[in-house]
């Protein structure tokens, strides 16, 4: 078994589905920022039977509306001198900017360089959103 | 000084603007004379990256008949996008130029991505792809208040292309805010109404057939619409759905007498010639209210009064 010791402050994404998180990895940019980070896969885990988790020694705040739409199963601990000072419960966010991409081929954005696309929750379902401009819905 | 106003889809209006836009409509067919000069000194840009005459000569008659003028290209490879400039350059170099623009684009989403870059030029969707024509639905809107006086508790019968048709999508969205409207959505499976319009429509009734004989005689409002080629990938399904629904006396034989036929014209075989001399088709004078809505809008997005 691994060991990886307590980071002193930072964030402590816990519970991910097994297989999720390098995905979640890739998604919040984390191979692009300086500060320590560990991706720990196949956890076992007495509740999942398997999890991924991941160590993020850092001081800089993340925008972690991304994991919502990818697992909102997961747990975020806040971790301050050693300790966890907060535990964040994920839902799916009501709207997310820049970072879904609409797939209608027929939407302008697929043909302009548009930054910053909003979309709108549209069915909690099936976890799809709306695209602002062309109204169709598309998932991540 | 007051944010610059937009319209690229019906819901932009409230209802209550809606009715103002509506009595200057009334009030501009009751007096056109004096609207004459309203516009003066003002320009209009019509940009159309895509081909229409008719939505076009709308715009450009309304600006006309108010005084103001009209500057734009109807072939996009006459603008500089052909030159490879993107739609933010071009928007923003228009609104050194004009005083509001009239923009349709092949692509869906342009004009309200054209308007995020004109903070000081109104900005009027005259169509974006298969997605939105507000205009259409203003005119559309205009023409049911003159022949039925009111917008709550109709049943409307949409009939063609749901799929692909721009018009029928913004018409049912802005007639679903109305109290007691029901839709009966008639086409083909492979046009069907797209899910999110259906999404949208929250508590308002509707059902959907492939029928028109069976369920003519309950419409207050017949929408025909035209099944469109250019949207299209296939001619063979095209051709094979094209001629789908005709329109003819015989079947309008049990729809109701004080019942509207409607259609955004351009017509090709949706409705039979020997409708036209039915008087429930309103469709050409539905064209004529087009242009005094669209000469409303004009004024209120320029905040223009006589």
């Amino acid at each position: 078994m691994i060991n990886v010791s307590k980071i002193k402050k930072g964030i402590v994404l816990d519970h991910i589905s097994q297989g999720q998180g390098y995905k979640i990895f890739s998604q919040l940019k984390l191979d692009e920022i300086k500060d320590v980070v560990v991706l720990l896969r196949n956890i076992p885990s007495n509740k999942m039977g398997k999890k991924d988790l991941i160590k993020i020694e850092t001081d800089i705040p993340l925008d972690l509306t991304v994991l919502g739409l990818i697992d909102p199963d997961i747990t975020i601990n806040i971790i301050e001198n050693g300790e966890r000072v907060d535990k964040i419960k994920l839902k799916l966010p009501q709207r997310v900017t820049g970072i879904l991409k609409c797939k209608n081929p027929r939407c302008i954005t697929q043909y302009e360089k548009v930054k910053d696309i909003d979309f709108i929750l549209a069915d909690p379902k099936k976890r799809t959103y709306r695209c602002e401009y062309c109204d169709s819905h598309t998932a991540l | 000084m007051n944010k610059t106003r937009h319209l690229i889809e019906p819901r932009d209006f409230t209802i209550e603007e809606l009715d103002e836009l509506f009595r200057l409509a009334d009030n501009i067919i009751a007096s056109p004379k004096e609207y004459l000069d309203v516009c003066k000194g003002k320009l209009l840009a019509s940009l159309f990256f895509e081909p229409s005459t008719r939505t076009r000569f709308s715009f450009e008659s309304a600006m006309l008949r108010l005084g103001g003028q009209v500057i734009g290209f109807d072939d996009p490879n006459a603008s500089s996008t052909s030159k490879g400039e993107t739609l933010a350059d071009t928007i923003r170099t228009v609104g050194c130029y004009a005083d509001i623009a009239v923009i349709r684009h092949p692509r869906e989403g342009t004009a309200k991505l054209a308007s995020k870059y004109s903070p000081h030029m109104p900005v009027i969707n005259a169509g974006d792809g298969g997605h939105q024509h507000p205009t259409q639905t203003l005119t559309d809107l205009l023409t049911i208040r003159h022949y039925k006086k009111r917008f709550d508790n109709h049943v409307i019968a949409v009939c063609g292309d749901l799929k692909f048709g721009r018009t029928i999508h913004s018409l049912v969205k802005a007639m679903s805010r109305y109290e007691n409207v029901k839709f009966i959505f008639i086409s083909p499976d492979e046009l069907k109404m797209p899910s999110y319009i259906l999404d949208e429509l929250h508590d308002t009734a509707y059902t959907q057939t492939d029928n028109l004989e069976m369920v003519i005689d309950q419409a207050d409002i017949l929408y025909m619409s035209r099944v469109q080629r250019e949207r299209f990938v296939s001619e063979e399904e095209y051709e094979r759905l094209k001629d789908y629904y005709v329109l003819d006396n015989v079947k309008l034989q049990n729809a109701k007498e004080d019942m509207i036929i409607m259609h955004p014209l351009p017509r090709v075989n949706e409705i039979s010639a020997e409708v036209d001399d039915d008087p429930r088709a309103v469709y050409f004078e539905q064209a004529r209210f087009g242009m005094y809505v669209r000469m409303a809008l004009i004024m209120k997005l320029l905040e223009l009064e006589v």
